[in-house]
């Protein structure tokens, strides 16, 4: 199954290409469909500020598309890349399949961090505060699993998932509280934490590729290492690798960005799970490759998924609830083979 | 290939919480030699190559390579001149054998540049040296034990490294496959001047490949020096408790001991 580099570059720009069309093409549907030209010049319109590219459109049309619909559908896609990326990160810097945001209570850590803010109404730094509270939660959670689960310096696999299972588990009561204590505000929070991208601003849009940006180039700027850690500490550390400071910048770098997924986004799990695999599984383990194609494919599977909640069923479905849907029993598989390998 | 100088110990002590694993230790390895280190199991000995190569910093003493600590040397400069082949090798991920050994030449390789002509000639002399080219395209987490083993020792010898520290790297192997490592081994230190470190459990192949012998016993030295020297009964009894007979071998050529298995 494994691809060789020719295929690899041409998986990448095919990826890139389907996201890009399926961005276009999610902007027109909903209950106002636009046409994909339509979208590509009002786009057009508004970057090169030229009113003429309008002409012949219905003035509501830009506002659906430029104010509506793209903010919510880049959103999405800049999340998925982002969850995704953060999964990669997680398993590799962690030597296990099992890891993702998700499953390692850092996304929970996020939340509460977020909830926190948005109960206290803390807005101390504008519209960072949400995004920053969600880092400082995501971090501690991170330490907190990681202390919970190393003996001597050794993290074993299986007491990972289960302390960031029992961490989540903490927050989630933790949620729960704030939301007891949120009183009216509570149906903001139960919302958001369900995961949506309603809403979405280009406020939004602007903080998540930034965290996205950042994160990709550190994760790119540090892959081979990655690569060599995944061969443990004690060899990693005789090839050259300073292997404690790569861990925590690329551990850092997977929570900033996880948080600030969480906060524009709310919990959506299992994203940074199933696609690292599924890409593993078609480019090998080399995270020089498998970083932009898991970014490329998790953008593309989450902005499917929301396009299928927001335009094709009959109900809006939270996304968080639709991926943990999906991605639940597949993480079951993966836990199921893994045991009957370890046997 | 050789740096002068080589590793030397002064007052080293390093303890793990309330455990000293090693204590007061003062030695120094010369290069273009085969040293051995054995000892009882616990004794120190992986604690000891964890210092050599910079992983652990000793609590008191110092630890130098070519007249300078090791601690000041950056991890890929030290990783250039000196390779570990690790007792345990495991890994979740389904790298291939190639790509595995093509790490060894991690050290060697820029950050943003492709491996070139040099690296793969290294990787492939150090996979056709260990023999395990014929399976340079399996993945490594599907390999035996014994057959990861072999490619962890071929990612070292990829490294091109003056120093070579082997801790175990060939406990899980046969005789037949034991002696092709340590006989590759044997002649970079003779043909090339390298140094090779091992630990070894099993004395006889220790009596029978390396130049020098350092016993070690619950974090100090007991003996060390020329294996014709230091190996013999009364060493073995002291440091391992148990009664051996040390002899000159005809067939083997070399010193080897037999012991009295019960009785």
């Amino acid at each position: 199954m494994r691809q060789s580099g020719y295929t690899i570059w041409l998986l990448t720009l095919s990826l890139a290409a389907a996201t890009f069309g399926a961005i276009v093409y999610a902007t027109g549907m909903g209950h106002i469909v636009v046409p994909g030209g339509d979208i590509l010049r009002v786009i057009a319109a508004r970057v090169t500020a030229n009113p003429a590219l309008l002409a012949g459109i219905d003035p509501v049309i830009p506002f659906v598309v430029f104010d509506v619909r793209l903010p919510r559908i880049l959103t999405a896609t800049l999340v998925g890349g982002g969850l995704a990326m953060s999964g990669v990160i997680y398993q590799g810097i962690l030597l296990n399949p099992l890891a993702d945001p998700y499953t390692l209570g850092v996304s929970s850590g996020a939340a509460f961090g977020a909830a926190l803010a948005l109960v206290a109404n803390l807005s101390m730094m504008g519209h960072f505060s949400v995004p920053l509270f969600a880092f400082t939660g995501a971090a501690l959670t991170l330490l907190v699993v990681l202390y919970l689960s190393s003996f001597n310096g050794q993290i074993s696999a299986n007491t990972l998932i289960l302390s960031g299972v029992i961490v989540g588990a903490i927050l989630a009561a933790g949620i729960s509280f704030l939301k007891y204590l949120a009183d009216e505000q509570v149906a903001v929070i139960i919302f958001w934490l369900m995961g949506s991208f309603a809403s979405r601003t280009w406020m939004d849009v602007g903080v998540v590729t930034a965290a996205l940006f950042c994160g990709l180039l550190l994760s790119l700027f540090y892959a081979r290492d990655l690569n060599i850690l995944s061969l443990g500490n004690r060899s990693a550390d005789t090839l050259g690798v300073e292997s404690t400071r790569v861990r925590w910048i690329l551990l850092l770098s997977a929570s900033m960005v996880t948080a600030v997924c969480v906060s524009v986004s709310g919990i959506i799990g299992f994203i940074g799970l199933i696609v690292p695999h599924l890409m593993r599984f078609l480019v090998g383990p080399d995270n020089r490759k498998l970083l932009p194609v898991s970014v490329l494919a998790g953008a593309l599977l989450l902005l499917v998924a929301d396009t299928v909640t927001r335009a094709v069923l009959p109900v809006e479905v939270p996304i968080g609830v639709l991926t943990a849907l999906i991605g639940g029993p597949f993480f079951c598989v993966i836990f199921r083979r893994r045991q009957r390998r370890a046997i | 290939m050789t740096i002068a100088g080589g590793f030397a110990l002064a007052g080293v002590s390093f303890a793990y919480g309330e455990t000293q694993a090693l204590a007061e230790l003062d030695i120094s390895l010369a290069p273009g030699r085969f040293y051995g280190i054995v000892g009882p199991n616990g004794c120190g000995k992986t604690t000891f190559l964890d210092l050599l190569t910079g992983a652990k910093s000793p609590d008191r003493g110092s630890v130098s390579f070519g007249n300078r600590p090791v601690a000041e040397y950056r991890r890929r400069d030290l990783a250039r001149m000196v390779a570990l082949v690790p007792q345990d090798f495991g890994i979740d991920f389904s790298f291939t054998v190639q790509e595995v050994v093509l790490m060894g030449r991690h050290p060697h390789i820029g950050r943003f540049a492709s491996p070139g002509l040099e690296d793969w000639r290294q990787v492939d002399a150090a996979m056709a040296a260990i023999g395990i080219s014929h399976f340079q395209d399996r993945f490594v987490n599907e390999l035996s034990g014994g057959e990861k083993q072999r490619v962890v020792v071929a990612r070292a010898l990829a490294q091109q490294t003056p120093y070579l520290l082997f801790d175990e790297a060939t406990s899980s192997l046969d005789v037949q496959y034991t002696m092709q490592i340590f006989n590759v081994a044997k002649r970079l230190v003779q043909e090339e001047g390298r140094t090779v470190i091992a630990v070894i459990h099993n004395l006889n192949l220790a009596a029978a490949y390396c130049d020098e012998l350092i016993f070690m016993q619950k974090g100090h030295v007991a003996a060390c020096g020329p294996t014709d020297t230091v190996l013999e009964a009364g060493t073995i009894k002291k440091v391992f408790g148990v009664e051996s007979r040390v002899a000159f071998d005809e067939f083997s050529k070399t010193r080897q001991i037999s012991f009295r298995y019960w009785s």
